[in-house]
């Protein structure tokens, strides 16, 4: 039976410009149905994930809310009008709405939180109205996400652009092998989902700037900073403090730890911690530093952990407090921390009133670093054959790397010894310098031609593209 | 997209935020659009807040919006937007007012500072949700 349904302005943009559709069905449901089917982009606008109609969706069949007939089932007959009719609601944020419900099912899940007094039922409901922003889907991200979802954090939106690679697993625990390849986002929904259903995530695949960090930071309560740089550290706590949301902080390296919780109202931000960031190159990351694999877990657990205090209202939070984290020595150690009256962003005179670059602030891209000759893996295994002995491959990378692979016939010199060990080298043979990736052998080269010799080149993608491209069977990591 | 608003509804925007203080203030942008998408705000019309349970929420419901956009398309007008208060607020939209806004409408807050009306900033929905953008917003001044 063809029935018309009238198009609002605000959703003629899915309807191809058109105010009014003829369309088929029994009900009021079916026509809807068949709307929904045919033009796909506005099911996000009118109805939830579980399919029921959004709280403020009104139909109106002629003249009268379906409300007041049969819902969704009311019959239409030929020649019948279905007005959507929006209602307009919004209101001003951080006001104690009314918490959300729990079902059985979730006082079942959740009921050794509901034994504790300073969680109980009200926590709970808390922690399910709750809207947490984790900035990484990484080595903190993982163990964090994995404990708000178990929880009953009802919405966690993360940030993250990269695929999962086999050298995130030994860390990176919510993903798996399975999902090698795939999207950090799409593999962390999966599992989180898994483990939660009941859980809302919202994914922006994205590298978080200056140009979007207010609006999706603005979206949350807290944020939770599990990145891996320097620029996107700052980024989000200047974010933070514009937008008075805490951070919970943490950070790692090979067997150390940090973490802790900025909040601007209360406490410092983490520039009252570090005014300026440490030059680029001087602290390696993990990819070229390492880092032991349950570090990330427990750092990772402990902003978990600070997470749900602030939400519930528990205890004592990390806001002026930093805590560092020995792994070797198991020791943990508390540093108090103060805010800076002088702090450009959160002190007396604040001079940062809105974010900036912060790649150009960290240094990056603007001094560029030094750029010397190099040649491509496949020419030096040519070259290699043609000359033999004449050329000397030097092998930059630390003990422990060259044990993994290295290639024959090259010799080790760590480049932090490199400057004490020159005298080893001939200065009248052609040297080529490579290590893991490329940029130590970089360096590498800087200080043989300042040392004064000329003829000098650094492999290109170092011994992973090495291994990649020229010698098969070769272990990569 | 702009949307473009004559200083003095502006100035009459930021008086009906600051009246209704603590309380929000809601009401419609009536206006046209041009043919690129702009959006020109021609006069207010203010709405009844039928959340009286809230201070800090507005409803503009289904039946009186009918009402307004049939008033307002006789005078050859349509609804372009909305506007509301933030009282002692940031003017950018809350966790509910994205999970409440419709597409393509502008959602014009003003914030409002204890009592004073201070900033105010416009907003559209993501086509493909969950986010609010930041609109450009033209207050013209009176010739």
């Amino acid at each position: 039976m063809p029935v018309t349904v009238t198009i609002p302005t605000p959703l003629r943009g899915f309807t191809g410009g058109r105010d009014a559709v003829e369309l088929e069905g029994a009900t009021v449901g079916e026509v809807i149905d068949e709307l929904l089917s045919a033009h796909g982009g506005l099911k996000r606008h009118l109805v939830q994930d579980d399919g029921r109609l959004r709280n403020f969706v009104n139909l109106y069949l002629n003249d009268t809310d379906i409300r007041q007939l049969e819902s969704t089932s009311t019959p239409v007959r030929e020649g019948d009008i279905l007005t959507i009719v929006p209602s307009i609601a919004g209101g001003s944020p951080a006001v104690e709405t009314e918490l959300p419900k729990l079902s059985h099912a979730e006082v079942l899940r959740y009921s050794r939180h509901l034994l504790l007094p300073e969680v109980g039922v009200e926590g709970q409901r808390k922690l399910k109205a709750a809207r947490v922003l984790t900035i990484g889907a990484g080595g903190l991200g993982s163990p964090l996400s994995l404990y708000l979802a178990a929880a009953g954090v009802g919405t966690i939106g993360i940030v993250d652009f990269d695929v999962v690679d086999l050298t995130n697993l030994q860390r990176q625990i919510v993903h798996g092998t399975s999902t090698l390849g795939r999207s950090k986002l799409e593999s962390a929904k999966a599992r989180l989902t898994d483990l939660n259903p009941n859980l809302n995530v919202e994914t922006y695949e994205t590298r978080l700037s200056s140009e979007n960090a207010l609006e999706i930071l603005g979206e949350y309560d807290i944020v939770v900073d599990g990145t891996d740089n320097f620029p996107t550290r700052y980024l989000v706590n200047d974010a933070c403090v514009l937008l008075d949301k805490p951070n919970v902080y943490g950070s790692i390296f090979r067997f150390e730890g940090q973490a802790s919780v900025f909040y601007a109202k209360e406490g410092p931000c983490y520039r009252c911690l570090y005014s300026e960031p440490p030059p680029p190159g001087l602290v390696p990351s993990c990819a070229e530093g390492g880092v032991l694999g349950v570090l990330p877990g427990i750092i990772g657990s402990i902003q978990a952990l600070e997470t749900i205090k602030w939400i519930i209202g528990a205890g004592d939070s990390l806001v002026g407090r930093l805590v560092l984290f020995d792994a070797l020595k198991l020791r943990f150690r508390e540093l108090k921390l103060r805010k800076d009256p002088s702090c450009p962003l959160c002190g007396e005179h604040p001079t940062i009133r809105e974010l900036i670059d912060y790649e150009a602030f960290c240094g990056i891209g603007a001094a560029p670093a030094y750029q010397g000759p190099e040649v491509i893996v496949e020419e030096l295994r040519q070259e290699r054959t043609d000359k033999g002995e004449e050329l000397v491959l030097i092998d930059v990378r630390e003990p422990h790397e060259w044990e993994i692979a290295h290639i024959n016939g090259a010799r080790l010199i760590p480049l932090g010894q490199l400057p004490d060990r020159l005298s080893e080298l001939d200065g009248h043979s052609e040297i080529v310098t490579y290590c893991h990736k490329g940029s130590r052998s970089m360096k590498a080269l800087e200080i043989l031609r300042g040392a004064g010799f000329g003829k000098v080149r650094s492999l290109a993608g170092g011994i992973d593209a090495w291994a990649e491209r020229v010698e098969e069977g070769m272990a990569r990591y | 997209m702009t949307l473009r608003l004559p200083e003095t509804l502006l100035d009459e925007i930021r008086r009906h935020g600051a009246s209704a203080y603590p309380a929000e203030c809601c009401g419609v942008l009536a206006g046209r659009v041009d043919p690129e998408g702009g959006k020109d705000v021609l006069r207010l019309a203010p709405a009844i807040n039928r959340r009286t349970d809230d201070p800090h929420r507005y409803l503009i419901a289904p039946d009186d919006l009918r009402q307004l956009d049939s008033e307002l398309r006789s005078e050859g007008l349509e609804i372009v937007g909305y506007y509301h208060s933030h009282p002692d607020h940031p003017a950018r939209p809350s966790a509910f007012d994205t999970e409440h806004a419709w597409p393509w409408y502008s959602y014009l807050i003003v914030r409002i500072d204890r009592g004073a009306a201070a900033d105010a900033a416009s907003w559209v929905l993501d086509d493909e949700r969950p986010l609010m953008h930041p609109e450009s917003l033209e207050v013209l001044s009176e010739v």
